[in-house]
């Protein structure tokens, strides 16, 4: 006699579903993605769409290839979300072709050849973006400064529509380094760091997002503000984006206090780069991070510590894809060794036992 | 080890805020149920051994006469709802999703509803020693009515082997919709009170502490005013929060302890009783009646009109339904108890029994099933598991097939509340899992055990064989020897005889 019945409760569900988590990220995304894409104009716009659709073509077809149902998957927001935080890391002004190999790259690399959604071990969109960057040098770091849409100097419709997809010189013409990056080659010209800023208020561009860079990079505060509406809406926890972000300041602290010349403060490592994008949507990626609370915190802390390391002493100028891909292939690991302790039991999954139990004979 | 003081409560890990639906019956007074044309009893209404039946087909029995005796150290009686006619003891439908056949007695009431007459109720029952009380509980049928159904004597008995020194009286009523014990605790919190110090009395305890969740202030009014009569009986208000009536995470709630893994809260020195069961105990002794009634929420909005029904054990549930105005829509499931934890219905004919707190009739809108996605990882379910388990991973593993690995993981310490699908956005019936998992796991203890005993069996069969064969061959030495002997006797006798001769 099998007591098992022959289903089981329970009856009633919170309102959640893939779905639903995967739009309210894309809803935290939107004001910083809006805001972005008018700071960079028609060629982000482009580029942006360009991304998400081939995003999803790349999923409906991989879904078609392993025989997998296309409705259920395709519309479950996952491929979109990805598409997206791709989109948010490219040079806004990049070639089209960087949005479709990057999408084609995230989404079948990186996610349909583990097994499709939930399977990945490396977050989707990192992978294509250290592919990407791997592959394409140049294209990825060419960035050009904001050139906010309808301004004077902004490309019209049909240039932006050359600079996306035609071959155009336009970017060469006006590229500029993103904060990082221009504190990386002027430190490696010996030159310090109060030499470098020069008295501009870069911090303020950067935390506003007026500063060169990729969409994510931009714009640090509405991305703190999304940040804070997942966590408000718990589809994160503040485990890793605060052990992340800790981390970093910390690390970046000590070694400001050390050597201000040399070394960045904590607030210009926070506010610049994708350091804001990666702590709330790239390293909280469900999927790829470690699902109990002491694993998330030492998840975050290891991607803080890499984040500055691959910053401050490697040949790149941002870490961030670098530093979660590396702290991805551990979560397994982490997660193997970090589970939550199981009541009434001690952590090594013994009964506890009570000194004085009494009674029992 | 002295009873703690209350001071403050404790923070359980997890749980979730499912939406308590308690409103639709909450301001439903009891009300009593008309007798229905046919009652069917099973014998097993309860955690142990089926009752053994004591009444014969045609049989005229009386209202709270015994219908069939307990049998072992874990079991309890069955008593006739009320006064008819005994149609015969067989096979009816069970209240349980396999909807199997079980043994039922069919009562068919007479309309009299006449008591029997040989129960003289005890003018002060605490005036009864701890063993009395329990026995008298045992007697009666009583058993855990929150829907453990286990033998509450057994409970009451606990203090022979743990030092015990609090009872907790659980009137969490943590699972949605139903109401059944709020009502009972407005309606009747002197009795249920009552009740509690019999039950603290069998105990041997000093402290004893209601829980009753927030959602209920009426009901916690109406226990706080009636404690006033039972200085060592305390009213406590708990946060709402699922599943914070599982006994285990009550007990951590109120006292900082958990209870060691496959232990009970007795190990550290509570037993925990339910409210309905209080009121039980106190009909049962100060009134000499046995557990022939209880009140059953039915609920859900597919009822007309959600009530709260004093039933008679064995009433079958379509007269619930009907009483409640039938459905106002045809129900996308009907369950028995909670939506947390209950079980679905195989159909209304199923009788109500001693644990059936619940008949809920619910629209598709409010079971939300959904479509099953692959896990994303999310950690929700880790996030919700009271327990500390780690639910994904126990799923995946009992999909590959792992069974060993998935109790590695603590398969059987999970208590099977539901939280953990409950929230999971993939919705993923990782409860289903984890039933199916313990249901083969028994059942592998259970050839093991089959295996072993076969094996112990052909043993000693070949060894009492063994015994025959060598028995039989000393007997047939014997005989040979005798015989011999006596030849050689008679022999000796012809010689001697010849001699003589
Ligand atoms: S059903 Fe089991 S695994 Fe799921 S939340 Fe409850 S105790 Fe945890
Ligand atoms: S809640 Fe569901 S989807 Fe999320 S980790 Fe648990 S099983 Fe996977």
């Amino acid at each position: 006699m099998n007591e098992a019945p022959l289903i089981s409760g329970p009856y009633t569900h919170a309102r959640s579903s893939i779905n639903r988590t995967m739009g309210l990220v894309m809803l935290a995304l939107l004001p910083a993605t809006l805001f972005s894409l008018y700071l960079f104009g028609w060629p982000a716009i482009f580029l942006f769409i360009t991304t998400l659709i081939a995003a999803m073509v790349a999923e409906a077809i991989s879904l078609r290839i392993s025989g997998r149902p296309s409705r259920p998957f395709l519309l479950d927001g996952s491929a979109l979300l990805t598409g997206w935080l791709l989109a948010m890391t490219l040079p806004p002004w990049a070639p089209w072709w960087i949005g479709v190999v990057g999408a084609l790259l995230a989404i079948i690399v990186g996610k349909q050849i583990f097994g499709g959604i939930g399977q990945n071990l490396f977050n989707p969109a990192m992978v294509a973006r250290v592919a990407l960057l791997i592959s394409f040098p140049l294209e990825m770091t060419l960035f050009n400064p904001p050139i906010p849409l309808f301004s004077a100097q902004a490309p019209g419709f049909l240039d932006s529509l050359s600079i996306t997809f035609g071959n155009s010189d336009h970017l060469d013409a006006i590229s500029s380094a993103t904060a990082l990056g221009h504190y990386k080659t002027e430190l490696s010209r010996g030159l310090s760091i109060t030499d470098i800023t020069g008295g501009t208020d870069t911090l303020w561009q950067l935390t506003t997002g007026t500063a060169a860079g990729s969409m994510g990079e931009t714009s640090a505060l509405l991305l703190l503000l999304g940040g804070l509406f997942l966590l408000y809406k718990r589809v994160i926890t503040w485990h890793i984006p605060l052990a992340m972000l800790g981390t970093l300041a910390l690390c970046a602290g000590i070694f400001h206090l050390i050597d201000p010349d040399t070394y960045l403060g904590p607030l210009t490592h926070l506010m610049s780069g994708a350091a804001i994008l990666g702590a709330f949507f790239i390293a909280t990626d469900l999927v790829t991070s470690p699902t109990s609370i002491r694993g998330q915190l030492i998840f975050g802390a290891g991607c803080g510590l890499l984040v500055y390391v691959i910053r401050t002493f490697a040949g790149y100028p941002e870490g961030v894809a670098f530093a979660v891909m590396l702290m991805n292939a551990c979560t397994p690991l982490i997660d193997h060794y970090f589970k939550p302790r199981i009541y009434g039991r001690d952590s090594k999954g013994e009964p506890l036992s009570y000194a004085e139990k009494g009674g029992e004979s | 080890m002295g009873a703690p003081t209350l001071t403050k409560l404790f923070k359980i890990r997890g749980g979730v805020h499912p939406d308590d639906c308690k409103l639709l019956s909450a301001d439903q007074p009891i009300e009593t149920l008309p007798m229905p044309e046919l009652l069917h009893i099973p014998l097993q209404q309860h955690i142990g051994a089926a009752a053994v039946p004591m009444v014969r087909r045609g049989e005229i029995v009386k209202k709270g006469q015994l219908l069939a005796r307990s049998q072992g150290a874990i079991s309890a009686p069955v008593h006739a709802p009320t006064s008819g006619r005994i149609m015969g003891v067989g096979g009816y439908p069970a209240h349980h999703a396999s909807g199997l056949s079980v043994r039922t007695i069919t009562l068919k009431p007479d309309g009299k509803d006449e008591w029997r007459d040989n129960t003289p109720p005890v003018k002060d029952p605490f005036t009864l020693s701890p063993e009395e009380i329990s026995k008298r509980v045992a007697e009666a049928g009583i058993v855990g009515m929150g829907g453990a159904t286990f033998p509450s004597a057994v409970k009451l008995n606990l203090r022979k082997r743990y030092a015990l020194h609090t009872l907790v009286l659980n009137g969490a009523e943590c699972e949605p919709y139903l109401t059944c014990d709020d009502r009972l605790m407005r309606e009747q919190p002197s009795e249920i009170l009552d009740g509690v110090a019999l039950m603290a009395r069998a105990l041997g305890v000093e402290q004893v502490l209601f829980a009753i969740e927030s959602n209920k202030p009426e009901a916690q009014a109406a226990i706080a005013e009636a404690t006033q009569a039972h200085p060592n009986i305390t009213m406590v208000g708990l946060p709402t929060r699922y599943p914070m009536g599982s006994e285990k995470h009550l007990v951590q709630t109120l006292t900082g302890k958990e209870t060691p893994a496959r232990g009970l809260t007795a190990d550290i020195g509570i037993v925990v009783h339910n409210v309905a069961t209080a009121l039980a105990v106190h009909e049962a002794l100060h009134h000499g009646r046995p557990l022939i009634s209880r009140v059953v929420t039915v609920s859900g909005n597919a009822i007309n009109q959600p009530r709260n029904l004093r039933v008679p054990l064995g009433t079958p549930l379509e007269n619930l339904i009907e009483h409640c105005g039938g459905y106002k829509q045809e129900p996308a499931r009907l369950i028995s108890g909670g939506p947390m934890m209950g079980q679905p219905l195989p159909s209304t004919r199923v009788p109500v029994v001693k644990g059936s707190n619940g008949l809920l009739a619910l629209t598709q809108d409010e079971i939300q099933a959904g479509h099953e996605m692959p896990c994303i990882r999310c950690a929700s379910c880790v996030q919700a598991c009271p327990c500390g388990l780690v639910p994904l991973e126990m799923a995946a593993n009992i999909r590959a097939g792992s069974l060993d690995n998935s109790v590695n993981l603590g398969l059987l310490d999970c208590i099977a509340c539901g939280s953990c699908a409950y929230v999971c956005p993939s919705h993923i019936p990782l409860v289903q899992y984890f039933n199916y998992a313990k249901g083969e796991l028994a059942s592998r203890q259970r050839m093991q055990h089959k295996q072993g005993e076969t094996k112990r069996l052909a043993e000693a069969r070949s060894q009492r064989m063994e015994a025959i064969k060598k028995a039989k061959r000393e007997a047939m030495m014997k005989r040979k020897k005798e015989m011999e002997a006596k030849k050689k006797r008679e022999a000796e006798a012809t010689a001697a005889a010849e001699a003589q001769a």
